[in-house]
């Protein structure tokens, strides 16, 4: 409100989106203006309340993890670590192993679920506080503005001519944000390369060339993303923010102007009381279009450039706040709310409607699932191939004799002794060491050798069923088929 | 290159690809338009469900921009990289090339291991869990197919696993008959012997084992036996392991211990090859495979 260049600013915004421009010139200009406007940068104005305050809070939650997650250690290694080249997947007390990639599924289709009812709830939730895009964005702009300045200042160093001034301020605020991105691109990559010898190998410039290739590319991106493209990559990049309207309904709780309550708009004094004058309660001050990430007018309605950050909301309630208005001009509302012109409470007890309670209900479902699957999880895992070239085989007391390649996968951070039996055949037995013992986290390979009673069973295939038994823990237990031949 | 019978074939190929590649840019630059500043756009002129049209707008100059570094792309590529006809690139690259430089590396990093281990006698490395380890995997990789997983062998493929060896079993005659192979050849007796004839033979060499046997064909194949199969096989039947004749008198039967199997064998004869892996595996490798393969028959039987 004490911006010096308020008046001027806002000229400038709707000059900028070419809303009068477009409003004059039909949809043909309108449709060229999407597709081939040269981009007009943005200088969203600061802006502080409850889901400014919100969205800080997820920055430092979700930063605080990525950040911190790989340095965390458990028992002897990284707490999370993908070790891709030995194909071992370390999170807290797991190891996970290529085969395992079916909890990655569960885990994707929870976010996608998670996604869905979130977005049917309160529209682009994850757009507006958790989205990386959104979160490295907000970062960025926060050492923007600690090192250029507020708005207006932004504005005028921009518009001013290059000078030794301009030029260190330029090149402090890159320096930062290529430091933070460097930094960022280097946590990255210590989740598949432990992060203590990583930095180690950053410290003496001894990287290997995927490293290096990854960190400088990651911070590339991350620099590139959050320093320049900005709105960018959720208006043009971004399919999320082109199918959000299919997860919408009319009870979906999205960033809205109360155009009844607000229009007409117009400028006016404070002295004026409440609903005393012929406007509405929108004074028209421009502070949602100023503080707006994206560069749009809240007041159009939805849009599909909105990405739900509600920076509108708190510019918006601390104007009505000064003009002693009551809050929530613009607020998070429902299609249906507005129509009927419910209070909160009704318009929240429409969150429990079928749709959401499906997408919640399968949700727990999947969720329930995959606690169960890991917590049932046995961290052996067998496979049994058949000797292809040779069938049966005759030995000692007319025995029938097959031979297997039996592989033993220990997939727990422990020895094991195994014991391997043989079933499902009269007199069947295991002629070759049954006991064998696998380190640590590790694989081996034997063969096996089962024999049966002479004339036990007639000619041809028979199914039998190896059993592989841990000595010292009766729950890790494994079973698998395979085929005997008598000939 | 010899996979063409004519020069004709390179230049063919090397003249359509590069025609091919200019005339895209060609079409390219051809078809692009350009919008002139606030000139007005129209629509294709066509109409779907009611009111759906299409602006005719021209492409984003960073798509078209795109497929300009794809021509480029491509014709730098076709001169670092073999594609034109015959035209082998300026970088030299071939596959068979790229193969041996990742053989080359491979041998330069694993190269000492075996090295290590090929310095190393038998006796220790048998006794060397890393190295058994590594003879194992090699085994299973490169002789399983044949002698079974366990070693043990199949009809014709002799059991490595018993006492039995057809040439020999010390390590060093092991190791002899991996890098250099074997050929062994039972002739076939069938004409020499008659039908009778090789009945009574076969009568003479199951009683060597000491299985059930007609006396008097017995009687009448060991006169046979003397004459014919003892210049190989020995007079007492024992073998011999320079020539890779097999032992009559163990119950260790290769092609099988039946009569009607011995008696395949004497009439048609047998052949049994083991290949020769010096060039594959080399000397440092099959001394490893050998200290397994020899380990495995010198364990105690379970």
């Amino acid at each position: 409100m004490n911006d010096p260049l308020g008046g001027q600013a806002i000229a400038k915004d709707l000059e900028r989106r070419g809303a009068t421009a477009a409003a004059s010139a039909g949809p043909v200009k309108e449709g060229e203006l999407a597709l081939y406007a040269a981009r007009k940068k943005i200088y969203p104005r600061t802006v502080h309340g409850l889901f400014d305050r919100w969205r800080w809070a997820l920055v430092w939650l979700t930063q605080l993890v990525f950040y911190g997650l790989p340095w965390l250690a458990w028992n002897d290694r990284q707490a999370v670590l993908f070790d891709l080249a030995a194909r071992k997947f370390y999170v807290l007390g797991f190891v996970f192993w290529p085969q395992d990639f079916i909890y990655l599924t569960a885990l994707l289709i929870i976010a996608a679920l998670s996604l869905f009812l979130f977005t049917a709830v309160g529209g682009r939730l994850w757009c507006g506080y958790a989205c990386p895009q959104t979160v490295y964005t907000e970062m960025f702009m926060w050492i923007e503005r600690k090192i250029e300045g507020g708005r207006a200042q932004r504005m005028l160093l921009d518009e001013g001519p290059m000078s030794a001034r301009k030029l260190a301020i330029k090149a402090a605020k890159h320096g930062a944000w290529i430091a933070v991105a460097l930094w960022t691109g280097f946590t990255f990559v210590g989740y598949f390369t432990p992060i203590k010898e990583l930095w180690g190998a950053v410290a003496s410039l001894s990287t290997g060339p995927w490293e290096t290739f990854w960190i400088l590319f990651y911070g590339f991106a991350t620099y590139g993303n959050a320093g320049w493209m900005r709105e960018q990559v959720c208006k043009y990049m971004c399919p999320y923010a082109r199918f959000q309207s299919a997860m919408f309904d009319r009870d979906t709780m999205i960033v809205t102007y109360d155009a009844a309550r607000g229009e007409p708009r117009g400028p006016r004094s404070r002295k004026i009381a409440h609903g005393a004058g012929a406007l509405g309660d929108c004074v028209n001050c421009g502070l949602c279009v100023q503080v707006c990430p994206t560069g749009i007018d809240i007041r159009d309605g939805l849009q599909y450039e909105c990405i739900g950050c509600a920076a509108c909301i708190d510019a918006c309630d601390q104007v009505m706040s000064k003009f002693h208005y009551p809050t929530g001009l613009i607020r998070y509302s429902t299609e249906n709310a507005l129509a009927h012109g419910w209070g909160f409470r009704q318009m929240v007890r429409r969150v429990l409607r079928t749709r959401t309670l499906i997408y919640g209900a399968i949700l727990l479902g999947v969720m329930a699932v995959l606690a169960g699957a890991l917590y049932l999880r046995v961290p052996l895992k067998v496979d049994i191939v058949r000797d292809r070239a040779s069938l049966a085989r005759e030995v000692e007391g007319g025995r029938i004799e097959n031979v297997y390649r039996i592989q033993l996968m220990n997939t727990q951070e422990l020895p094991h002794r195994f014991r391997i039996a043989a079933s499902g055949l009269p007199g069947i037995g295991v002629a070759s060491e049954s006991e064998v013992e696998v380190p640590a986290a590790t694989t081996r390979q034997v063969p096996l050798r089962v024999q049966i009673d002479p004339g036990a069973t007639a000619k041809g295939s028979h199914r039998i069923e190896v059993e592989v038994k841990a000595l010292d823990d009766e729950r890790i237990i494994a079973r698998e088929q395979a085929v005997f031949l008598v000939r | 290159m010899s996979d063409f019978t004519s020069e004709f074939w390179n230049w063919y190929i090397a003249v359509l690809t590069v025609v091919s590649i200019v005339g895209c840019a060609v079409l390219l630059w051809m078809q692009t338009t350009r919008r002139a500043p606030g000139a007005k756009i129209d629509t294709t002129g066509h109409v779907w469900d009611e009111d759906l049209q299409e602006w005719n707008n021209p492409l984003p100059n960073w798509w078209r921009w795109l497929f300009y570094i794809t021509v480029v792309f491509s014709l730098v590529y076709l001169a670092f990289y073999p594609g034109l006809g015959s035209f082998r690139g300026s970088l030299g690259w071939s596959q068979t090339k790229q193969y041996e430089d990742e053989v080359k590396k491979a041998d330069a990093t694993y190269g000492p291991i075996y090295a290590k281990y090929a310095a190393m006698d038998f006796d220790k490395l048998a006794g060397d869990a890393n190295a058994m380890a590594i003879g194992q995997n090699l085994y299973l990789n490169y002789c399983a197919q044949c002698h079974a997983s366990d070693a043990r062998g199949a009809k014709g493929f002799p059991n490595l696993a018993d006492a039995d060896w057809q040439w020999g079993g010390d390590p060093k005659v092991i190791k002899e008959t991996i890098l250099n192979g074997r050929m062994a050849v039972m002739p076939p007796q069938g004409a020499a012997l008659g039908p009778e004839g090789v009945k009574d033979v076969a009568h003479y060499v199951m009683s060597l084992s000491g299985m059930a046997s007609d006396s008097i064909r017995v009687a009448r194949g060991k006169e046979k036996f003397a004459t014919i199969c003892a210049a190989c096989h020995g007079p007492d039947g024992k073998g011999n392991p320079a020539l890779g004749a097999p032992n009559l008198t163990d119950k260790v039967w290769l092609y099988g211990g039946s009569e009607a199997d011995i008696v395949a064998t004497l009439q048609n004869g047998r052949t049994g090859q083991m290949p020769a892996w010096k060039g594959f595996l080399g000397e440092a490798k099959s001394h490893l495979v050998a200290a397994y393969v020899w380990s495995v028959g010198n364990k105690p039987a379970k």
